[in-house]
């Protein structure tokens, strides 16, 4: 019995806008830019895919089921900028065959730095999506799937979740199959979900290379390999972000079609079926632990964190970021919040990163910014305003230092008239 | 003949300049660097030069008499093994203007050296020429002459004042020319271009088999403004010399220890971009106070430079250093936390990678040849001063982001070798023999 369980990452950040050290107003978001991607994308992937699924869905009468996790900066974006998207989501919620899944609100790394905020943006997240689309997320995933033991109890102790999703990483695993429910080490209660990863970037990566020994994919091929799942597996993980249909996948490589006929081609085995990733939970019991005692992410080939803070200016943002936090809350302003969250979004800090950029290869690196140094000048600017705007006093005039090393000079910023 | 390795078969008879330390600026800098890999490829190359005679390093000069019309000596310096150097009595310097030129010959008669006679004289022909163009075709006679008795298999011109000698030396030999842009009259003199210089690099073109351009930047203007065509213009980007290392003591002229040192570095001429250096470094002043800005170079614009940075009210802020010379340029580097070159119109740009090579991050003109090779470095267009300023602060507000700059930059410029440089002339060279047989 091999149960397919899609799930689907919908996610866009707030781009910052163009901020040099001169720029003195709190409008940090670059707003034609978000509107004109979000649109862009709105028409190249979610609507035709939502569209897609939702025809599936009807077609296959129940037997096809996905699920989705939609960030909570898209949320916001979407209803500015194409709420018909949200409509099509709505019906897919009615259909009562989508599970929506549960993350932090801002698509932000708080669990590495900021326990208490981790847990208020996963609770402004269930209480989105409920207010959204009727559903109390029951299975949370981390931002970029990043996992450890660690997470894995502090979600359990939660008590809202029954399982968690993360990378079926190969230096987990080791010999072990990704096509099993597992229990993470430390847990009573929480099961734990692993990508197949060889199957899910089939899709997601490898569908249009044509230097592929297995292009083109075919949905009967690929039900085929599901197939072979039967016997020594329960389920095949299919993990992937939403914009696989469309956007990373143009449509013109038949993607559309592929996923068209793969329902009914994996249907065709009486063996397989659909399953949302609570129903995967309910009917499996999890076969083993599996220790994860460093953190791990669905990123890259390390599959680990270097992508958002593998190099200086990365680690240095995310630590002013959050260094940042009481000050933050004891202004007690509801904008400098909302800010200061928008700025932990993981996106920015991956725009900061040299990895791909030692090598040359910029066809590999999707940057608004063109350059990571230009990315983090950018962020760090904005930083130092949000810091201003924190610490000022009645009066609405702003000192503020910088306090990286005793060789940084220190910064007076003008005062407000 | 191999594409790669072994450059050795061809006979490269080429047309150049003084290596540094004797002469200033890039033109030098690339033919040492070009042809000491050329050297080490195994390429054989007879390399011409122009040389003053009253030239204050006399000690590495054969002392002629005008009278006799070029240097037979053929001196080969230890360092290279395939390179026969020889010389041509000329007072021709990269970079003059002909006024330059003019004053300098005029001093050089003043001087009354020995044996160096007055153009008014009768045997005027031998003379330097007063006029600078004459005194490029006097050369190009000159350099013929010499040819006659080289054995080559190909001819290569650097810069415009060369190229009546290249076209001499190829018409004369039967051989094919190769001619190598490392500047325009455009990047001169901006839209002022000179008539004659721009006839000059245009028909050296047309009549060359190949142009080398130093950046897709220069190819383009090559393109554009002189009408070549596109198939005859190839890239091959300059390398650099990597030779810092060592710490040096800081000197104290005029600087704190903890105050930041944004430098620039180069001829302070408008190509350069220096009003855009002090325009940022006040723009900088108004949020940071711990940072001088250091002009490093002297140039036709250094006078009203050192105006206007009075004139803005930095005055007390910006360091002149007159031209750096050997040593000097080292310990400037040591003490520099970031490197600026807001060019208006940069060809290529030696000096950043030399900077990165020295441990200090960069910020340069997207209007640079430079720039399309270096992924570690703060791009910006030039007029952009409030973009440069932002910039700057930045650098030196945030370690981390001196840091990767520094570390990443200086990683890149181990990979811009001038030996690929000179891999990618010799593949030009075997395309332009095998085009011609």
């Amino acid at each position: 019995m091999a149960s397919v369980c899609f799930y689907f990452q919908v996610h866009q950040p707030a781009r910052l806008r163009h901020y040099t050290v001169f720029d003195k107003d709190e409008d940090y978001f670059d707003d034609y830019k978000n509107r004109s991607i979000c649109r862009k994308v709105a028409n190249k992937c979610y609507l035709p895919a939502n569209r897609l699924i939702l025809d599936l869905i009807r077609r296959c009468d129940g037997r096809f089921k996905v699920a989705y996790s939609i960030t909570g900066i898209l949320l916001e974006q979407l209803k500015l900028y194409a709420p018909e998207v949200l409509s099509t989501f709505d019906a897919l919620a009615e259909t009562g065959c989508v599970e929506f899944l549960a993350e932090t609100y801002y698509h932000s790394l708080s669990f590495l730095y900021s326990r208490d905020e981790f847990l208020e943006q996963v609770n402004k997240h269930r209480e989105t999506i409920a207010e959204f689309f009727g559903q109390y997320p029951r299975v949370f995933r981390n931002t970029e799937l990043i996992y450890n033991n660690d997470l894995a109890s502090l979600v359990e102790s939660m008590d809202d979740f029954d399982a968690i999703l993360t990378e079926g990483a190969d230096h987990i695993l080791g010999f072990r199959s990704p096509n099993f429910v597992y229990r993470p080490k430390g847990c009573g209660k929480l099961k734990l979900l692993l990508k197949n990863y060889s199957l899910s970037d089939d899709i997601a990566f490898r569908f249009s290379d044509r230097n592929w020994s297995q292009w083109p994919l075919t949905a009967e091929k690929f039900a085929g390999w599901v197939n072979r799942v039967n016997g020594n597996g329960n389920i095949v993980n299919l993990f992937m972000d939403y914009e696989t249909f469309g956007e990373h996948q143009w449509s013109d490589t038949g993607i559309f079609d592929f996923m068209r006929h793969l329902p009914e081609e994996i249907l065709k085995h009486p063996d397989n079926d659909f399953k949302t990733p609570s129903e995967v939970v309910r009917s499996y019991e999890a076969v083993e632990t599996i220790d994860v005692p460093h953190l791990i992410s669905w990123a890259d080939t390390e599959r680990d964190l270097s992508a958002w803070l593998g190099n200086a200016m990365q680690s240095s943002a995310v630590g002013e970021l959050y260094r940042l936090e009481p000050q933050v809350r004891q202004a007690d302003d509801e904008r400098i919040l909302a800010d200061w969250r928008s700025l932990q979004t993981s996106d920015h800090f991956y725009y900061m990163c040299t990895k791909y950029f030692a090598d040359g290869d910029v066809h590999k690196y999707f940057n608004p910014y063109g350059s990571p140094y230009d990315s983090y000048i950018n962020f760090m600017n904005v930083l130092d305003n949000l810091r201003s705007r924190c610490s000022m006093g009645a009066a609405g005039t702003a000192v503020c230092e910088v306090t990286q090393n005793k060789n940084s000079p220190s910064l007076e910023t003008q005062a407000l008239s | 003949m191999s594409v790669f390795g072994d450059g050795g078969g061809v006979n490269v008879f080429m047309l150049g300049w003084e290596f540094p330390p004797f002469i200033s600026g890039g033109l030098g800098t690339a033919c040492y660097g070009l042809t000491r890999a050329l050297d080490r490829l195994g390429v054989r190359v007879t390399f011409v030069i122009p040389r003053a005679v009253d030239s204050r390093y006399a000690a590495h000069v054969r002392m002629l008499s005008p009278a006799s019309r070029r240097d037979t000596s053929g001196a080969k310096l230890r360092e290279f093994k395939n390179v026969t150097f020889r010389t041509i009595a000329s007072g021709l310097e990269p970079y003059s203007t002909p006024d330059d030129y003019q004053q300098r010959i005029e001093e050089t008669l003043r001087r009354k050296q020995p044996g160096v006679v007055r153009p008014s004289q009768a045997s005027s022909r031998m003379d330097y020429h007063g006029d600078m163009y004459g005194e490029v075709h006097r050369y190009a006679a000159v350099a013929a002459e010499l040819a006659q008795h080289e054995q080559f298999d190909i001819v290569h011109a650097h810069d415009w004042m060369t190229y009546p000698a290249g076209i001499a030396v190829a018409a004369m030999s039967g051989r094919p020319l190769v001619v190598h842009m490392h500047s325009s009259e455009f990047d001169r003199s901006g839209e002022h271009v000179n008539q004659m210089i721009y006839d000059i690099e245009r028909k050296g073109m047309e009549a060359a088999d190949k142009v080398i351009a130093v950046s897709y930047l220069t190819r383009n203007i090559i393109i554009g403004r002189y009408g070549i065509s596109p198939a005859k213009v190839e890239v091959v980007h300059n390398g650099v010399d990597r030779n810092g290392n060592g710490q040096w003591p800081l000197s104290e002229a005029g600087i704190e220890k903890d105050e930041k040192i944004v430098l620039f570095l180069g001829r302070i001429t408008m190509q350069k971009g220096p009003e855009y250096f002090l325009a940022a470094a006040k723009k900088v002043l108004e949020v940071m106070d711990n940072v001088k800005f250091v002009m490093a170079g002297s140039g036709d614009m250094m006078e009203r430079a050192v105006e206007m940075a009075a004139e803005l009210g930095i005055g007390h802020k910006v360091l002149f250093t007159g031209f750096l010379r050997g040593n000097d340029v080292q310990k400037i580097y040591r003490m520099a936390d970031l490197f600026v070159m807001p060019s208006v119109s940069e060809p290529f740009g030696i000096v950043p990678l030399e900077a990165l090579d020295n441990d200090v991050p960069v910020i340069i003109s997207r209007q640079s040849g430079v720039s399309e090779v270096l992924t570690h470095a703060l791009k910006v267009d030039f007029w952009d001063v409030n973009e440069i300023a932002n910039k700057i602060v930045a650098v030196l507000k945030y370690p981390p982001l001196q840091m990767t700059l520094r570390d990443y930059g200086n990683y890149e410029v181990r990979k811009l070798s001038w030996t690929d440089t000179a891999h990618k002339c010799v593949r030009i060279y075997e395309e332009t023999l095998a085009a011609v047989h």
